[in-house]
């Protein structure tokens, strides 16, 4: 069998390796200048706080109607599909505890974190591409306005007061969830159920995830707006740094994610 | 000319987008209250120098001052406290679209201004009144038609009364007597205000109605300067070619 590739074509598909690893490279350094320019200009004047209230209920308070179906739904799927197992082995009343370290501890963070991203992420992508190409962001500068403050902090910052809040809304939801799946099966109470939650979770269940979710939210933000900000090539460009701000925001999001996690573990141990 | 009449000087400015050399070695003076106008093709460049004026591009080469403030390499509050005193009207209005028409007049009063709520409703309202848009005060700009999208970046432009406004374009994408409106309205806002203004555009009636003094720009700099009266007799091959469309 011949195996030897025309002269040329291994060098091509380096070449086009070698520049996708580049651009992503770029990509890396560019997220973390913008990042670090962000935490330069969060505790600088001017502060622009009736744009935070602005976009915390803009960015925040705008997604709970979806969030409030999706924590629903998840404590419910969670409680029907761990019941059958945890019957098999005579841990049926473990239920409400399991539920409330699983969402808490995970499951609640990281999926409104990616809904979020979805909804959030896009959404400031699409709205600061769209300000870059029909020169809005140019106004901005002429009008001797800071642009990165004025779009980039005020978004990033809304997003990272307004992330951990929608956990905590959404692991409430969830674990209610969890809650009319448990009382349609078995007749628990709601006294004996939300009993158990309170007692299984311990205070290093609740601190080390507020900081995740602020970091998650800082990723929503700040990634929605450095696609944004850096948008070319017209309502093409707008398009991209939509679909773009989702894919990086949520590959962020579950690598950091895993990151804290191990950090956890080796701070606090398992638990 | 008196160096104390120049308002914006450009000395030897050079600026490339990678092997493509936009100005080079550009230079001219803007005198106090002069409305001048720059000439040129579409790509030619004329954007470039007037975001350079600005501090938006920074040119590879040269020097200039604005106000005797050099703009090159100046920080970044030096230059906002310099750009309170420059208005820009942007080639497609470039209004803040989440805002309304009102909001967008009033954001650069709120923002460096300690104006009372009255005031800057009276000012708005004046503006408006000033380009004829008082009825569209809360439409959102989507709402606004491309002329009138003009008018509310031109009432922008110069409500917080700068002694210089930059037009990129102003009559850019409108019909010929919408054009003829606006340039009408720019020369009367220039005069009714004392505005010394720098005009890029490729549209002879605006030129026309606005200019002073105009500049034909090509291959990176001016090729020729002078009056509208001057530039219809001259030689210039592009001056030639602008004039063959209107006459």
């Amino acid at each position: 069998m011949n195996t030897q590739h025309p002269p040329g074509a291994l060098a091509k598909l380096l070449g086009f390796y070698r520049s996708r690893f580049l651009r992503a490279m770029e990509e890396v350094y560019g997220i973390t200048m913008f990042g670090m320019r962000f935490f330069a200009y969060v505790f600088k004047p001017p502060y622009e706080v009736s744009e935070v209230r602005k976009h915390m209920d803009e960015l925040g308070a705008k997604s709970i109607p979806l969030l409030t179906v999706v924590g629903l739904i998840m404590g419910l799927i969670l409680a029907l599909q761990s019941r059958p197992t945890l019957d098999r082995f005579g841990a049926g009343s473990f239920l409400p505890a399991m539920i409330a370290l699983t969402i808490v501890r995970e499951l609640g963070p990281v999926i409104t974190a990616l809904i979020v991203a979805g909804r959030v992420s896009s959404g400031i992508g699409a709205e600061l591409g769209s300000m870059k190409v029909t020169e809005q962001i140019d106004a901005l500068e002429v009008s001797a306005v800071d642009p990165f403050n004025y779009l980039v902090v005020t978004r990033t910052l809304a997003c990272v007061i307004m992330l951990p809040l929608l956990t905590a809304y959404v692991d409430f939801l969830a674990i209610f969830g969890g809650f009319l799946s448990e009382t349609m099966s078995s007749n628990t109470t709601m006294k004996l159920y939300f009993a158990e939650v309170i007692s299984s979770l311990t205070f290093l269940d609740i601190l080390p995830g507020i900081g995740k979710r602020a970091v998650f939210g800082f990723i929503i933000g700040l990634i929605g707006a450095y696609e944004g900000f850096n948008t070319s090539r017209g309502t093409e460009g707008v398009g991209r740094a939509a679909t773009t701000s989702v894919v990086v925001a949520s590959l962020n999001i579950i690598f950091v994610d895993m990151l804290i996690i191990q950090l956890t573990l080796l701070l606090f141990g398992s638990g | 000319m008196n160096q104390n009449d120049v308002l914006i000087d450009v000395q030897n400015v050079s600026k490339s987008f990678g092997d493509h050399d936009v100005l080079t070695g550009l230079s001219m003076q803007v005198r106090r209250g002069s409305s001048d106008v720059i000439l040129g093709r579409s790509g030619i460049g004329k954007s470039v120098l007037l975001k350079s004026i600005v501090g938006l591009l920074i040119p590879e080469s040269g020097s200039i001052t604005v106000k005797g403030q050099q703009v090159i390499g100046m920080k970044t509050r030096e230059l906002n406290l310099l750009r309170q005193n420059i208005g820009y009207v942007f080639q497609y209005a470039a209004l803040y679209d989440s805002m309304t028409v009102r909001e967008n007049l009033e954001f650069p009063l709120r923002k460096h201004m300690e104006l009372s709520e009255d005031e800057i409703e009276e000012r708005v309202v004046e503006q408006l009144r000033l380009v004829g848009l008082e009825e569209s005060i809360d439409k959102m700009p989507s709402e606004l038609s491309g002329g009138m999208k003009k008018r509310v970046g031109l009432a922008r432009a110069i409500i917080a009364k700068p002694e210089i406004v930059l037009y990129d374009e102003p009559t850019a994408g409108l019909d010929p007597i919408t054009g003829r409106e606006i340039s009408e309205l720019i020369r009367d806002l220039e005069k009714h205000f004392g505005i010394t203004s720098i005009t890029v555009t490729h549209d002879l009636e605006c030129t026309r109605t606005v200019a002073d003094t105009i500049y034909i720009l090509d291959n990176g700099t001016f090729t020729y300067s002078g009056s509208f009266d001057d530039l219809q007799r001259a030689e210039d091959p592009l001056a030639k070619a602008f004039f063959l469309g209107i006459t």
